[in-house]
């Protein structure tokens, strides 16, 4: 029998969530909405009498402070609406885990009701105003549902079925399919309907591999090496063959060279790593995430990764699960490590964009970002782990493929940090359950997307459930710390194939399909395998280990469970109730994938539009409206929703100031709490850039990413970064061409710094097809840092603090443009590049980290986006304290593949310009000469001072004020756009 | 000198346990996390100890309601050894979800039934919220402050919150004005000069700006506000500007921050029940 059971709040007690729908319709630009009403519905199943319903919800489901509510059966339930009042009820789709089930059958059983069968909720709007069906249907399908996890309830059906969709138990049979007999047509045909994004090469070689086995490869074997081989998990284009071409103009000449890359990430990224050969660097390029060492007893262990295509889809899921997912890659170092914190960064559309340029089957960018951040939010503050870094960055090209990278960074016990397997041992799952959620998100997110993909691919959207993963970090933890288990990874992209089969891969391994538990009925041998359902990870136990191990999960109600054993057959072998369904030879998995040249093509343009007019006398308005970028303004709607501080470890938070509301540049963590040591995390990331050149696109996402652990106190000393390419369709030569381009920038710039890369990911395929045209996203490179700090009581912070104190600018400003905001905001992209000359910038950093720690600076931020301007503007509303600025004291340079036709430098270039490797920096009067001297050999302007009004000045070279503004409407135009 | 015993609580979705765990042991204690099943199949176990803190987190997800599933848990699940934990006069603090439990299952505002008497309800924001507020504690008002976790706090600390259901509720005007007369409002929002004011002083729009309360007896304090993430100086959001202005060259490398002393007043309460 089932129970609906509708809460509400009270009468006079405030419906935030209703509330908050009124003004999202509003914000759609529906008028005519007078009010929203939440209801929230739990549908029980089961043998219970009315009496242990109101029991229930009495004791559990009701707060009776604030809420009333009502029980029905299902045919009366729907009473008929007034006039003006419309109601939508939204819930989940059959097979979607809803994750408050668990939680709520836990809490009838705690009441000693045991007749519940089954927990389902459901969401009810009532909607009240004068609204069309069309409005109705457009707040439903915008604001109120996704029909990917989730649909509408319509009443008339739900009271004829039903309501829970029974799961048929699922019926062996052996599925193979015909390759043998295959044509080369028929070949790209399977894979195609197969969703296994393997091309007509990779095809004919699997067809090859089983003609000598003399038999067709079953349904199983076929996904298992697509998952395998698919861009996501095998990352072909990085470690394949390139032909690369590239067609530069250097002082109006051209200069072509041409490569063969035989492996990009190994001659580039890794090759840097490899030459500097740190000795603090312990593990790199091999684990879940790459490892340095923390301080004698611990190492700390960093990974960023995206889930771009998921989050297209589905933002909330899409992002929640990614975050969830580069968690569980920190938990899966090593022998685990525990996590200490997050960073994100985002590329979204314009939150402005119009409704009607939309493509179809694209959430608009507004809806993607609020999806996104709630996302992360919901998986950040609940697993305990502080979200304390971040950016956010907007295009139009981000439209139909937004970008969201997951970042975490990990401790563990310096003896923790390596795993090995040994044939023998037990393969062990441990956490959730298996469901149908996430099949073919690996290969999924080795297409590019397109209007259907909401359609075919929703199966690889999935939702996580924090709670389940933070219960499996605990007990891995313990289990980690008494030597139960001898190697650990994530079931990530490709599920239990990729996981076990990446553990398995130098021995063999042997798995029961049947003993996977699963959440519902009905799943297929080959859907167990693949399924990317969260929240799950193997574990590789020795026999005499294993009843304690399950003991310690047991105990904390976390499931584990063995499901095969690691072999010495070098093979892997899948069995569903006794029967064969996969039997691989592991080196043909793993080694087996053909050998395909790609053509790489990259032909540097100088000719983008520059603007041609002269300095603007008032630079204000320009300073206002550079401040008032999506990309520039406050992201404090973002930073506060996050649990930055849980974990106390937070040294320098991601917001500063006089009132904690200014932009940090990199955060500082302490993950031991009793220890002075820090781990310094911060991200450098400009698609802009890259429109012009990639090459120095990377040198200076890698500046900023190091400038900013400068900025805060930190050194070059341990310093670490990790790549993060996301790039359009690498079969497409430009596209290609570009990103080869950006990794050699990647290995000049880094190796130039002595800085190495530990780990990476790449991200290729972002592209969106509109009426057949195909629209890349700008190639974008995010660098992450984390450095080592050994006393975080030198740590320094970006606000200005004293009136009087002197401000300094530190590094040298060229009149570089191209690709600013400054240009931006006029339509213009511009040639001249911020360019990176390692051993200027490291002695501009040295001298900086000299003086900091010698306690000389008072306060220090970088500059980035918006140049010196943006910087000082942000520096003076920090700390709500003024600043007189002198432009003519400004260390400025022309470069000289510019041609110039006017005599004297530009206002405007020397304050918008963004020049690398460049900081402003506040030093009391009485350690000027200590400072000054720190700085010797660097160039450095003493430019003004801090002021006790709030006048915001900026004299122009011919000593006339070129700004003229106050801190508060400087803040005020800062924190206006997103203040959601 | 004897250190007095801290249950930290644990179950699924706590997530402030080792701040937690560190604040207690910095002020003296000797702390200890603490599974509820571990409780829940040895009724006996409690006793071994003084203080039981539940700390923030999102116990269960917070699903249905914040804490409402540990709260029920506790209630149908633990409540003798509880009740006897209380009536022995030991203390108990809940921290953010924790205080969302304690006043759930009736333990606080507290009466003989444990009767919800009292509620958290979602921010007048309607989204979660990390800041940092400040608080009073009216101790120069009242003259015999019973709560044994105020004591040598200065009028007004700094604490950060960090929650999406904070916003504080009574019943009716009755439990509202039964708290007042007993003294049981223990912290409230309020600016930095310690004078009522709205949002974002006022993080959640809770009733009297109530940020924590106590038992009658003064023994069970819950608050939404962490005072375990403000045990170091350099926590504080502006620990930089401290620095200068208060401590100038005398600042120790291990300065305290405002939120030590309540566990401090705690741990040596709980001395005296060794």
């Amino acid at each position: 029998m089932s129970w609906h059971i509708e809460i509400k709040e009270k009468e006079g007690i405030f419906d935030a969530v209703g509330e908050g729908i009124k003004k999202d319709i509003l914000d759609l630009g529906i008028r005519s909405v007078r009010k929203v009403r939440f209801i929230q519905v739990y549908i029980l199943e089961g043998n219970l009498i009315e009496g242990k319903v109101r029991e229930i919800c009495e004791e559990l489901l009701v707060d009776k402070i604030t809420q009333d509510y009502a029980i029905s059966r299902p045919l009366n339930r729907h009473e008929l609406p007034e006039p003006g009042e419309f109601t939508v009820e939204v819930a989940y789709n059959p097979g979607v885990m809803d994750p408050v089930e668990e939680s709520t059958l836990k809490g009838t059983q705690d009441l000693g009701i045991i007749g519940v069968t089954s927990v389902r909720t459901a969401k009810k709007y009532i909607i009240k105003g004068n609204l069309t069906g069309e409005e109705l249907k457009i707040i439903s399908e915008k604001l109120l549902y996704n029909k990917l996890i989730q649909h509408v309830v319509d009443y008339s059906e739900s009271a004829r079925s039903s309501p829970v969709a029974r799961e048929l138990d699922y019926q062996f049979n052996l599925i193979t399919v015909d390759l043998l007999g295959a044509s080369d047509k028929r070949l790209a045909a399977i894979s195609q309907e197969g969703q296994l994004f393997l091309n007509l090469r990779e095809m004919q070689q699997i067809k090859d591999y089983f003609k000598k086995l003399k038999r067709n490869p079953t349904d199983c074997e076929l996904e298992t090496i697509a998952q395998t081989w698919s861009e996501h998990c095998g990352h072909k284009t990085f470690r394949g063959k390139i032909d690369y071409t590239e067609e530069l103009e250097v002082d109006g000449k051209k200069v072509k060279r041409k490569e063969s890359i035989d492996n990009l990430l190994k001659s580039t990224i890794m090759k840097v790593t490899k030459e500097l050969n740190k000795p603090w660097c312990v593990s790199v390029f091999q684990d879940n995430s790459g490892v340095i060492r923390f301080d004698s007893r611990h190492n700390v262990c960093f990974k960023v990764e995206t889930h771009n295509h998921p989050s297209a889809l589905e933002p909330f899921g899409g992002a929640n699960t990614g975050i969830g997912g580069v968690i569980r890659d920190s938990l899966g170092t090593g022998l685990g490590a525990k996590p200490f914190l997050n960073t994100n960064v985002f590329c979204f559309g314009p939150p402005d964009y119009p409704f009607d340029k939309l493509p179809e089957g694209v959430l608009h960018p507004k809806r993607l970002m609020k999806g996104v951040v709630s996302g992360v939010r919901d998986y950040g503050n609940k697993m305990g782990i502080p979200t304390v870094n971040g950016a956010v960055l907007f295009h139009e090209r981000f439209v139909g493929n937004p970008l969201v990278y997951c970042g975490t960074a990990g401790i563990m016990p310096k003896d923790k940090s390596f795993k090995k397997v040994s044939p023998g041992e037990l393969v062990v799952l441990v956490g959730g359950k298996t469901g149908r959620d996430g099949i073919h998100g690996a290969t999924f997110s080795s297409g590019e997307l397109t209007h259907e993909s909401e359609k075919i691919s929703s199966g690889a959207v999935q939702i996580g459930n924090p709670i389940q993963e933070k219960k499996m970090l605990d007990t891995i933890l313990q289990a980690r710390d008494r030597n139960l288990y001898t190697a650990i990874t994530d079931c990530g992209g490709g599920g239990l194939s990729s996981a076990v089969g990446e553990m398995g891969k130098g021995s063999g391994a042997k798995v029961y399909l049947d003993k996977v538990p699963l959440k519902y009925k009905g799943l297929s041998y080959t859907e167990i395998w693949i399924s990317e359902s969260q929240e799950r990870m193997i574990l590789s136990v020795s026999k005499k280990n294993i009843g304690a191990l399950i003991e310690v999960f047991n105990k904390e109600n976390v499931e584990a469970v063995v499901i095969g054993e690691f072999t010495n057959t070098k093979k892997l072998e899948l069995f569903y109730r006794d029967n064969l369904v996969c039997d691989l030879d592991m080196k043909f998995l793993h080694d087996g994938l053909p050998e395909i040249v790609k053509k790489a093509v990259y032909i540097s343009s100088n000719k983008h539009k520059a603007p041609v007019s002269s300095c603007p006398r008032n630079l204000t308005p320009y300073l206002e409206k550079l401040l008032s970028r999506y990309d520039i303004c406050s992201k404090e709607w973002i930073v506060r929703q996050y649990d930055h501080e849980v974990q106390g470890g937070s040294v320098v938070k991601p917001l500063s100031g006089i009132v904690n509301d200014g932009p940090s540049d990199a955060s500082i963590v302490r993950p031991i709490l009793n220890s002075s040591m820090g781990v310094i995390v911060s991200n450098g990331i400009n698609f802009r850039f890259g429109l012009i050149d990639p090459y120095w696109m990377a040198a200076s996402c890698i500046d900023e990413a190091l400038r900013q652990i400068i900025a805060v106190g930190g050194s070059l000393k341990e310093v670490a970064i990790l790549d993060n390419f996301c790039w359009g369709n690498p079969d497409k030569p430009d596209r290609l061409g570009s990103l080869v381009r950006a990794a050699y920038g990647c290995y000049d710039i880094a190796k130039g710094f002595e800085v190495p890369f530990i780990s990476g990911k790449d991200s290729l395929y972002n592209e969106f097809t509109v009426n057949n045209k195909s629209i890349a996203i700008p190639g974008t490179l995010l660098i992450s840092a984390i450095a080592v700090m050994d006393d975080v009581h030198k740590a320094v912070s970006m606000y200005a603090k004293n009136p009087g104190d002197l401000v300094y600018v530190v590094g040298q400003t060229y009149d570089e443009l191209g690709g600013s905001h400054y240009y931006d905001l006029m339509g213009y992209l511009g040639n001249n590049v911020p360019r990176v000359s390692p051993a200027e910038a490291k002695s501009v950093f040295n001298a900086l980290s000299k003086a900091s720690s010698a306690g000389l600076i008072k306060a220090m931020h970088d500059c980035s986006d918006g140049g010196l301007a943006v910087a000082l503007a942000e520096m003076a509303f920090a700390g709500g304290l003024g600043m007189n600025i002198f432009l003519s004291e400004v260390p400025y340079k022309e470069t000289q593949n510019v041609k110039r036709k006017t005599q004297k430098p530009r206002e405007d270039f020397i304050l918008f310009s963004e020049s690398n490797s460049r900081f402003i920096v506040e030093v009391a009067k009485d350690k000027q000469k200590e400072f000054e001297s720190a700085l010797e050999g660097v160039s450095f302007g003493l430019i003004g001072c801090v002021m006790k009004d709030k006048k915001f000045n900026v004299y122009g070279l011919g000593g006339k004020p070129c700004v003229k503004s106050d801190i508060d409407k400087l803040k005020e135009a800062w924190q206006k756009p997103l203040r959601w | 000198m004897p250190k007095p015993k801290v249950c930290i609580l644990r179950t699924a979705g706590t997530n402030c346990d080792m701040e937690t765990h560190f604040a207690f042991r910095e002020a003296g204690a000797d702390a200890e996390l603490v599974h509820i099943n571990n409780l829940i199949n040895q009724q006996g176990k409690l006793k071994a100890y003084q203080i039981l803190a539940i700390p923030g987190g999102f116990s269960y997800g917070d699903d249905i309601a914040a804490g409402k599933i540990l709260a029920s848990e506790l209630k149908y699940k633990l409540i003798d050894p509880i009740k006897k934990f209380v009536a022995d006069g030991k203390l108990i603090i809940g921290i953010c979800n924790g205080f969302q439990i304690l006043v759930k299952c009736g333990l606080l505002p507290g009466n003989n039934n444990l009767n919800q008497e009292a509620t958290l309800s979602i921010n007048d924001s309607a989204k979660f919220e990390d800041r940092w507020v400040y608080l009073k504690n009216q101790k120069s008002k009242i003259k015999n402050q019973k709560c044994v976790w105020v004591k040598n706090l200065p009028e007004i600390i700094y604490l950060p919150v960090a929650h999406g259901e904070g916003k504080f509720i009574t019943k009716d005007k009755a439990v509202l004005e039964r708290l007042k007369k007993n003294n049981q409002i223990i912290f409230q929002y309020c600016d930095e000069k310690g004078k009522s004011a709205a949002y974002p002083y006022n993080p959640n729009g809770s009733e009297e700006d109530i940020a924590g309360i106590s038992d009658e007896r003064g023994r069970i304090l819950g608050l939404m506000p962490h005072p375990e993430r403000h045990i170091l100086l350099t926590q504080h959001p502006r620990w930089h500007t401290i620095k200068d202005k208060k401590y100038g060259p005398s600042l120790k490398r291990w300065q305290a921050g405002d939120g030590l002393q309540i566990f401090r007043n705690g741990v040596e309460y709980a001395r005296k029940l060794i």
